[in-house]
Formats: C-alpha cells, structure tokens, sequence
C-alpha cells in the first residue's frame, strides 16, 4: 500500500518552511556556488510527476577550493515520493555540445539542512574550478504527489488533482535568475497560487523570473487541474525469470494493479459507460500497454481465477507490444490482480563473459509503460548447478538470495533476488546477474527420467519372470 | 481378438522369426499395449475443455470442491476435518467437514502432495482439473478386469475401449469437471469388480479389498446408497434362485461388516448404516444370510427332512416376526430414519415435483428424455439387450451381477438424467459381451472356414472353432455373411467412436462458466463475465461483505469471489433458500427488510436479456416463487402469472412487474436497444419488449454491470437515519 498522502502533514511543513525561509538558516558552508541561472519544467499531464532542471552553476572566482559536487535539496515529503534522480553535465561548445551523465547520490550532509530537507549531490566528473561554470541537466521524478481534490469523484465527473511545489527552486545555494513551468494535460485549470511574476499560457503556467534568492528560498505554491490521465498503481510487482539452459527463459510477473486516482463513488452504469464514454468514466482506464522484448513467445495472461481473454499481443522484429484489458475497467480505487508470463530465447539474454561466468541481461523494472511500481521484486532463479550468483543493478537495491524448487530439482535453484520500492520507466535499464554454470549439469534432469524408465521397465521384466505364489500352483 | 495377430507373424523372413515371441507372449503384450492405448486415450479425449477453453474448473458444485480442496491442501487434513466455513449459508455457517464426502478432496490433495513430493512443481488446480480424466483412464482398467472376471479377457478389452469413450460418463469426466462423480464412478466399478471377484473365488481378500473400495466410494459420493442396496438385492437373488454359496457367505459378510465400519468413520455417513432406511436392505440380507446359514448347518446336523421342515418352518416365522417387529418399533421409534425424499423420488419419479421443488428444480433431476439415451449411449443401447441375451446363455454367479447392475441402473437413469452416468459402466459392460461374443463368434467362423483347406489345426482356439466350423459348413454363404457382419459391427463401432468424440468436443466440453458464441463474422466470442463479476467482487468489495444471490451461484461466489454468501448449492436449509426466494419476489421495500435482517450488503442476479443467454434468473424465478411460496404463504404463485401465463411484457402481473427480481434484472435495460429494429427493452431471450422501464430503485443502487449485462451486482444502501 502506498502511503496515503499526508494532507495534514503538508501545511505544517509549510509553515515550517516558510519559517525556515524567513529567518534562512544557513546550508553547509560549502564553497562559493552560485547557481547561475535556474530552469525548473513541472511536467503535470501524467500521474507521474517528471521535473526538469537547468542550473548553470558557477564556482565563485574568490573561492578557495575546486567545487567536486553540487548539491540539489528536496523537502522531505519530496524526497519520500522521489523515483529517481538523473544529471547530465553539458560539455563541449555549442557545435559538439555532448550530455555526459553524472552520479548522483544521497548526500550524508542531510544533518545539517534546515528542516529535514534532503540533499542529493551530484557528483561532477571534473572538478569545477573557482571562477569556472558548468551547465547541469537534472531529471527527478516523484511519484504519489498529485493529490486527488474531490478525493471522490462519481463516474461522470473528471478527476481534479492539486500539486503542490515551491515557485522557487529550493536550492542550498544562492539562486541569481530563476523561473518555473508547470505544464499540465489540459486547458482545465481550476486555479493556481500566484507568486507575481506568474502568468498563464494555454496549458502552462510560469513562475519567475526571480532574481537572487537567498539559499532555501521556498514559496509554496499550489495548482489544482483536471488530470483524467490513468492513474495506475502496480501496488506490488513480483516478476520471477526462470533459467533453462536448454534454451528458453521463462518470465512470470505478478501484478496487483490499482487505480491511484480519485476514488469511485456512488453508482457504476454499464449503460452510461457504454454509451457515452467521452464523459462517462473518464478518469477509468481499461487497457494497459506492457512492452516486451522481441521475439516473446507463449504469452499468457491470467489471474487467479482463470485466463483472462481479452489481450493483445503485437511483435515486430524490435519489440512486442501486449494490449492487456483487465476484467474490468478500473475505476478510482478499484484493484485488479493478474498475472503476465512469458518465454524469451536464451540466447538473446544470456552470455557468457570473458572470465568464462555467464551472466544474463535483463531489463529492470516494469515493462507496463506509464505506471509507478511501489514494490518491485525480481527473482532470477538460475538452473540447478550454478554457482557465485552476482547481481549488478546500475542503481541501489535491496538484494539477497534463495533457493527455490522447481521442476525435477534435487538441491534446489539458486535464486537471486533484487528488491525496489518506487519504480517508474526510467528505472527500464539494464542489470545483469552473473554466475557459473557448468553444462553438465543440463543432463541431470533427462538422466534422472531415463534411469526412472529404465526402472520401470527392469522391474516390469522382473516381475514377469518371478513366481511369488507361495503354494505351488497345480 | 488378440489372436488374431498370431496368423500374421507365421509368415515372418527366418531371421526374424527368431525374434519372435511365444503366443502367450504376444497376446500379453497385445494386451497391454491395447490397454495402454485405451488408457491413453480415456484420458486425452476428456482434455478437449482444456483445448478449447483453458484449465479451469466448470460448473457450480466443482467450485465448491475446489475450495475445499485449497483448504485442505493449505491448512491440512485436521483443519478440514473440523472446518466451520461461516462464508456459506450466512449466517447460519456450514460444517463443511461433516458435510461433504472428502474422498474427492483428499485424492486430489494426496495426488498433489505426490507430485510435489516427486518434486514436479504443479498448481494444486491444475491437478484438480485432471483428476477426473486420470480416474476415467483407472476406470477403463477396472473395467477392464471386470469384463474378464464376468466374460473373458476379449469381453474385458471391449468393456475398457467403450467405456474410455461413452458419452453418459463423458459427460461428467471431462477435465475440469472436478466433481464427485469423477472418481465415485471409479469406485463404484471397482467395489463391484472386487466384490464380484471375492464371490466367484470365495477369498477373504478380494472380500476386504472390495469392502475398502465400498469404503473410498462412501467417502466420494452419496451413490454408495446404490451399491449398499444392489449388493444385498444381487445376494438376495441369489439366495432365491438357489445359486447359495459358502463363497456368498464370505464375500457377503466380510464386505458387509467390514465396508460399514469403515463407512461409519465419514462424518457425513455416521451411523447411517444402521439408522437409515435405506440402509437396512443390506443389514436385513446380512441376518438372512445368517439364518441361511444356520438352517444349511441345522439341515446338515438333522439329516432328516421331515424334521428340518419343522424348525425350517418355525425358524422362518420367529426371524420374520423378530425382523419386523425390529423395524418396526425402531422406525416409530424414530430410531431408524425413514426414507429420505431423494430415495423415494427416484423410486417414483413424480414425487419430488410435488413435495420437494428444491430437488424438482435443478435441470440435472428431471427424468430423461429417449433423446439422451440415443445421445449417451448411442449403439450401446442395441447392444444392451444384446449382451443380457448372452449373459442370459451363460449365466454365472457373475453375470447375474451384471444383469441386475445393468437392470437397476438403466431404471435410475430413466428417472434422473444425471444417474446415467451409473448406467454407463453397466451398459458398456453387456454391450462389450455383446460385441466381443460377436465378433468372436465371426472370426472363428472365418478362420476355420479359410483354414479348412490346411491342416494346422495345433492351435488352441483353432482346434475348437474347427471342431464347430465342421458342425456349421453346411450353411450356404456363411463365410461371406460373416465377413458382411463383422464388417458391419466394425461400422458401427466405428460410428460410436465418432459419435462419442464429436459429443464430447461439442456437448460435454464447456465449462458454463465462459460461454462462447459465433461471432457476426464467423469468429468466436467469448463472454466471461461470469468471471468478471466475481473478481470484481473479490476485488473490490469489503472483504466481510454478505453477497445474496439465488443459490445456483453460491459456490461459485464463495469460490472465485471469495465473498460470504447467504445460500449456496449445497441446500441443506429450505427456509434459508426460501427467505432469498422470498425476497426475491417481493416489492423493494419487504425485500428491503428481508435483506437488512440477514445482513446482505450485496444482491447478484444473472440476466440474459442483452446476449440471449437463457438459463437466466428471469426463466428461473418461477421457481423462486415455488420454493420461497412453499415456506411463506404469502408468496402465491398465481400473483407472478396471468392466466397461468409466465409473462415479463406489458401484460404481465403488477406483483411481476414490481417484485425485486424483475427490478434488478431490468433496470435501465429500458434505455438500452439490444437488437436492431426492436424497440429498446427488448429482451432477447423471452423475445419481448419489457413491460416496466421506469424502474427507480430506493433501497439499491447498482454498483457493477458486466460488459455484456450477464450479471448485476447491486449494493444494499444504509438504513436513512432516524430523523
């Protein structure tokens, strides 16, 4: 269950920030950055929030030292909803301008920020040189932050949702130009807080330009619009990848689905949703999108109480695409249980590295596109026989191992498991896990079969040719 | 049959003739490999539902066993044992374990825990599914060796190929159709095979064996009742028509002592064996056999007639007046229950149409049509009579079993559609003589005829057939007829064989829970939604949430919406089925209260007014009414008819047009044009217009409507206030 949003929590944090804003307490003494200049794009028209950063950062000429990180601050009820957080660093000129992506990792400094934010740095691959500036490129994505408002909503009206965030970039350093964008789905905006200078356009509003805000500047602002965009919530996601070496890698992913929105109230008329679905249901969804590697093979789509026929899969030679609709369409607060499993070819997945150890190749994350996972679990059950199991995630997760039983196993596969809460698509990267197999042990199993019937059949001989009568028979 | 073969292997090459294997051999493996083939094919041509649909479990009652059998797979045999399920027959609660016969469950589970242990790592559902077709696949060996016990082991083969494949058992096999009978079929021919075994050799063992095939049948199925009655009738016959063996006597006894001890350690059976009616057949044979005894020994002691007519004649009237006066103080005692109304409506088929309408109203209870006898049994039904005319020419202590088997079975089947299934062993057992004897009879008068020419006469069967060939060569045109005739009986086997594959794959595998159609362009449509409101139910509702439904669908709630239900197929309590009848048919406002007085937060009713899927609760509702009326007066039939006329359009009743049923099923169907050039309203099923599409609703609203109307589920709002 995620966690419901703390309406309560929030003004006080205001308060607190805004406190924190006036008597602006001092950040870690760190050497002279000034961000610059300061670009914040609020993209609002999924249910996942995705903001982008533009900071030009300029290690003051009267610093003492080279700066090797720059810091981003997020308020705390942030940094629980943040998914993810990306830099690049421009490098080169205008001609050849090249992003090179940098590192980014919590900070330990968090003790000494005001108020419980949260300090991320970035770590920059070259050192930043008093006097010297440097173009930032940060994507963070939250998750759980918009807010439904009515939190209940009968089948014919839309869904209206508040976000709420800082006009200001709240930054541990001294901000000289800055300015906000908040672009939502539609024209449907019920209002805005204003922080002169805003101003509307279509389906964006702009905050700023502000000019030299002191560090931990932060003004709460507040925006309230029509979001009727799926709200789906894998609550929890087990997706376990069976190994066979003989050739094929079975995936099954578990999925408890829900509707994160606005909750459903009231009645639920399959005639007013039959016949008028433009207004009717309009925050629902009935189908999910999952993108699956190409070539896939044996798909099913199931739940506990049986198959599930309404699916569609779609391959090309790039990727497969399967259309599920679950049984019913979700309306806000509605759950949906269901199972995907699949068959992939080994040797699209599986390699065998350098130092003689295979490893396979798998994406992480989730492949049904647009949805926030709040509990991701991956089981890679390796065949029977392997040893050294090593997983590489390019990021952190929770990891350990098991043993599980499958088909036919005398001591059980070795099963790595990789564990993440707050998924969203760009966790979609690559992970590997290595270990080492020895082909030998491919033949256990048949051998096992074979020597069964081989048995059988010795003892069927062997009973043929025995008397076990006890008397003679006459 | 099998010798058949032996004529083609004598002109082998010489090398390979080394090879070849002693006629004893071959016909053992000809045997076998036929057996296994027939095996095999039992079982695969049950897996047609799987192919077609999927692996999943069909019907109604299934549903309920599947449940069971996830409880006792998850929380052990205990638990189960002692399980109180308060999700049924709110808020009453059931007993589950001293209610149901386990023997299903606990074979499935066991089969489960096998296969785990062997570590292939299976569903417990899938093994559910498949229980069925792997019991008619043992059946068919069970068969079998019954054919050969009664026949010989040709009569055995024939009995195991057409009862692989006859529809009647078909029919309630199929994977999937997890019910009772699946495996009570297999136990019922096997406690008949053994029992049949122990009297044609008098041992001990068979006697035990048999008694603990009786004792897994009490534990599968209530049909033991058949066996507990046709064992005594078969003895008493036999008594009767002097055919009195010591061999009887063991077989009897043992079966019957043993097979009711171990009968009485099923909770739901209890003590029944010796206080219900329609067990004290068996116990009253069991004292005759007694008393037959005694007089044999007094007879051999006296050695005199004269005498023993004497105390044969004072014997007789002592027992008969102490059998009678037994019955009858137990019986006005109350000590000894008196027929169940089940029992006597399968002796008279009318009864439960006029006294239980609960029995009379589920569609697998009615008396059967000619029309399903020729689609179940198809060319058995000729062979039938045939193979009691043999039985009759060879008569043996085992064929008499068979006949009455066969006799008895064939008048239950005629009674109750669903008790053709008990026939159809016996069937394919007489027609598999017939057939076997037959064609036997042709072959020998085929060989010995093209033999006659050689004088290879070494042979077992040919010296024997050549012998009669000599007797019958006068005939004119006899080779020829008989070539004429086995290939017609080949015809005509072949016929079943393709009338039985294209039932099974036509009639017997669906699983009523998806229901498919043709599509406008010829493709398949699948409506499931069925399964869609039950999920949503489990989804999407409190997990305490009461679902009032008619109890068709009871255990299908329970078991895939994992929801509390107020009646469900079991039936054990009339009035409670009668309260939902009752509400169901009554104004909103007296439902209303019905329904606040049992809790129900949620109503579920089955509507095939939009698709034109007709075993709907609207053609259900008479019955409703029926039950409902039969325990509250207030509910009259006549206030639902217009001159004895069933009717839903304009001219229907106003009690019709009004009652609770009839709102939930049509509301805001008004608005909704099902077909085109029909008015809408337009019910597809009853093929009218509706006669009420102002339907308001005031104590419900509609909480969940299936993508094709086949169920709506409507919630029971709060009582108002108090102001």
């Amino acid at each position: 269950m995620p966690p419901p949003l703390p309406t309560l929590a929030i003004p006080t944090l205001f308060l607190i920030l805004i406190a924190s804003a006036v008597s602006c307490s001092s950040l870690p003494p760190e050497d002279g950055i000034r961000i610059v200049s300061a670009e914040k794009r609020i993209d609002l028209t999924a249910p996942i929030v995705k903001v982008f950063l533009t900071l030009k950062v300029e290690n003051a000429p009267t610093a003492n030292d080279d700066a090797s990180q720059v810091l981003l601050a997020f308020t705390p009820t942030e940094a629980q909803h943040l998914s993810i957080v990306k830099a690049t660093r421009a490098e080169g000129k205008r001609k050849n301008k090249s992003y090179v992506p940098l590192p980014v990792e919590a900070s330990d400094l968090d003790t000494t920020a005001p108020n419980g934010a949260r300090l991320y740095s970035v770590l920059l691959s070259s050192p930043l040189k008093p006097g010297e500036a440097t173009t930032l490129q940060v994507l963070y994505v939250l998750t759980h932050s918009l807010e439904p408002f009515p939190a209940e909503v009968s089948q014919s009206e839309p869904e209206l949702v508040y976000y709420r965030d800082s006009a200001v970039l709240l930054s541990p350093y001294h901000v000289l130009e800055q300015v906000t964008y908040i672009k939502m789905p539609s024209n449907r905006i019920e209002s805005f807080t204003r922080v002169d200078p805003t101003s509307r356009a279509g389906t964006e509003v702009k905050y700023g330009t502000y000019h030299n805000q002191m560090p931990s500047s932060y003004l709460p602002i507040l925006v309230h619009y029509e979001n009727n965009r799926p709200f789906a919530v894998v609550e929890e996601l087990v997706r376990k990848v069976e190994i066979s070496h003989w050739g094929n890698i079975q995936i099954t992913e578990q999925y408890k689905l829900k509707h994160g929105g606005a909750r459903h109230k009231g009645v639920f008329s399959r005639l007013e949703y039959q016949s008028r679905p433009s207004i009717s249901g309009a925050s629902s969804f009935k189908n999910l999108l999952a993108r699956l590697p190409p070539r896939v093979h044996s798909v099913y789509y199931r739940d506990e109480i049986g198959n599930i026929s309404s699916s569609h899969l779609r391959t090309d030679s790039h990727k497969s695409e399967l259309e599920i609709e679950p049984r019913y369409p979700l309306f806000g607060g509605w759950h949906c249980t269901f199972t995907i499993g699949y068959g992939l070819p080994l040797q699209d997945f599986v390699f065998e590295s350098v130092d003689g150890r295979r490893y396979i190749n798998l994406t992480f994350g989730c492949p049904l596109l647009d949805t926030v996972v709040d509990d991701l679990t991956i089981k890679v059950v390796l065949p029977e026989g392997s040893k050294n199991p090593q997983p590489v995630a390019p990021f952190v997760t929770e990891k350990h191992l098991e043993t599980s039983y499958l088909y036919l196993d005398v001591v059980g596969r070795p099963t790595v498991v990789l564990k993440k809460k707050n998924v969203v698509g760009e966790h979609n990267v690559p992970f590997q896990v290595y270990y080492e197999f020895n082909p030998i042990f491919m033949m256990a199993e048949p051998s096992m079969l074979i020597s069964a019937a081989l048995l059988f059949f010795i003892a069927c001989i062997a009973y043929l040719h025995m008397d076990l009568s006890i008397g003679k028979s006459s | 049959m099998a010798s058949m073969a032996t004529t083609a292997l004598d002109s082998l090459p010489a090398p390979l003739r080394s090879l070849r294997l002693k006629t004893k051999q071959q016909e053992l493996l000809l045997r076998v490999s036929a057996l296994a083939l027939i095996y095999v094919l039992a079982f695969a041509v049950r897996l047609f539902s799987v192919l077609r649909y999927e692996s999943m479990i069909h019907e109604f009652d299934p549903y309920f066993n599947y449940r069971t059998t996830l409880f006792l797979s998850d929380n052990g045999f205990s638990e189960f044992w002692n399980w109180f399920d308060s999700e049924s027959w709110y808020p009453l609660g059931r007993v589950v374990g001293g209610t149901l016969f386990p023997g299903l469950m606990v074979t499935a589970a066991l089969l489960h825990r096998l296969l785990r242990a062997l570590s292939l790592a299976v569903h417990i559902r899938e093994v559910c599914v498949l229980t069925a077709p792997f019991f008619a696949a043992n059946t068919t060996l069970v068969a079998y060796a019954f054919g050969r016990e009664i026949w010989d082991s040709g009569a055995g083969l024939v009995a195991a190929a057409l009862i692989a494949i006859v529809p009647g058992y078909i029919s309630r096999s199929v994977a999937g159709s997890y019910d009772n009978e699946g495996v009570a079929i297999f136990a019922l021919l096997l406690t008949f095979y053994l029992f049949v075994r122990a009297v044609n050799t008098g041992s001990l063992a068979w006697a035990l064996a048999s008694a603990f095939g009786y004792f897994y049948m009490v534990s599968a199925w209530g049909g033991y009742v058949f066996i507990i009655n046709l064992v005594p009738l078969y003895v008493f016959v036999l008594l009767v028509t002097g055919r009195y063996s010591q061999r009887l006597y063991v077989a009897y006894n043992c079966m019957y002592v043993l097979g009711m001890l171990l009968a009485m350690q099923i909770r739901f059976v209890g003590f029944q064996h010796v206080q219900s009616g329609e067990h004290m057949a068996a116990m009253g044979v069991f004292f005759l056999l007694q008393v037959f005894f005694f007089l044999d020994w007094v007879k051999y002691l006296l050695n005199d007639a004269r005498l023993f007519k004497s105390f044969l004649r004072i014997t007789l009237t002592c027992v008969f007046t102490v059998g009678t006066l037994a019955l009858g103080i137990g019986t006005a005692s109350g000590y000894i229950s008196p027929w169940t109304g089940r029992f006597y409506s399968l002796l008279d088929p009318t009864y439960a149409k006029d006294h239980i309408p609960i029995i009379a109203s589920v569609s697998e209870h009615q008396p059967t049509a000619w029309s399903s006898f020729m689609f179940d049994f198809h060319i058995l039904l000729f062979l039938f009579p045939a193979g009691l005319y043999f039985c009759f020419k060879r008569l043996s202590d085992a064929t008499i079993f068979v006949v009455m088997y066969g006799l008895t079975s064939m008048y239950f089947a005629g009674v109750m559609v669903r008790l053709i299934l008990v026939a159809a062993p016996a069937v394919c057992l007489i027609s598999a003589i017939a057939a076997s004897a037959t064609i036997k009879n042709l072959t020998t008068l085929i060989r010995t005829n093209s033999r006659s020419p050689q004088t290879t006469s070494g042979k077992t069967i040919g010296s024997k057939a050549a012998a009669r060939g000599a007797i019958d060569q006068s005939l004119p045109f006899q080779h020829n007829a008989a070539i004429a005739l086995l290939l017609g009986a080949f015809y005509l086997l072949s016929r079943y064989a393709i009338h039985c594959t294209w039932v099974t794959s036509e009639a017997y595998s669906s699983p009523s829970i998806v229901l498919a159609a043709r599509g406008h362009n010829g493709g398949r449509v699948i409506f499931d939604d069925y399964r869609e409101a039950y999920y949503w139910l489990r989804q999407n509702t409190p997990p305490d949430a009461k679902i009032m439904s008619w109890w068709d669908y009871g255990y299908q709630i329970t078991a895939m919406g994992n929801r509390t239900v107020i009646v469900d197929n079991n039936t054990w309590n009339n009035t409670h089925i009668a309260t939902v009848g009752r509400a169901m048919s009554s104004y909103e406002d007296e439902a209303y209260e019905i329904m606040q007085s049992l809790d129900v937060n949620y109503v579920l009713v089955v509507f095939g007014g939009v698709t034109g899927y007709s075993s709907d609760d609207i053609n259900k509702f008479l019955w409703m009414v029926r039950i409902g009326g039969g325990v509250f007066p207030v509910i009259k039939e006549p206030d639902y008819l217009v001159n004895g006329e069933y009717r839903i359009d304009k001219g229907a009743a106003p009690k019709m047009l009004n009652c609770l049923m009839y709102k939930l099923c049509y509301y805001r169907f008004g608005e909704l044009t099902t077909e085109y050039g029909k008015p809408p309203g337009y019910d597809r099923v009853r093929g009218v217009e509706i006669g009420n599409k102002d339907i308001k609703l005031e104590y419900l609203e509609e909480a969940f409507t299936t993508s094709n109307w086949i169920v709506r589920i409507y919630k029971v709002k709060p009582p108002k206030n108090r102001s």
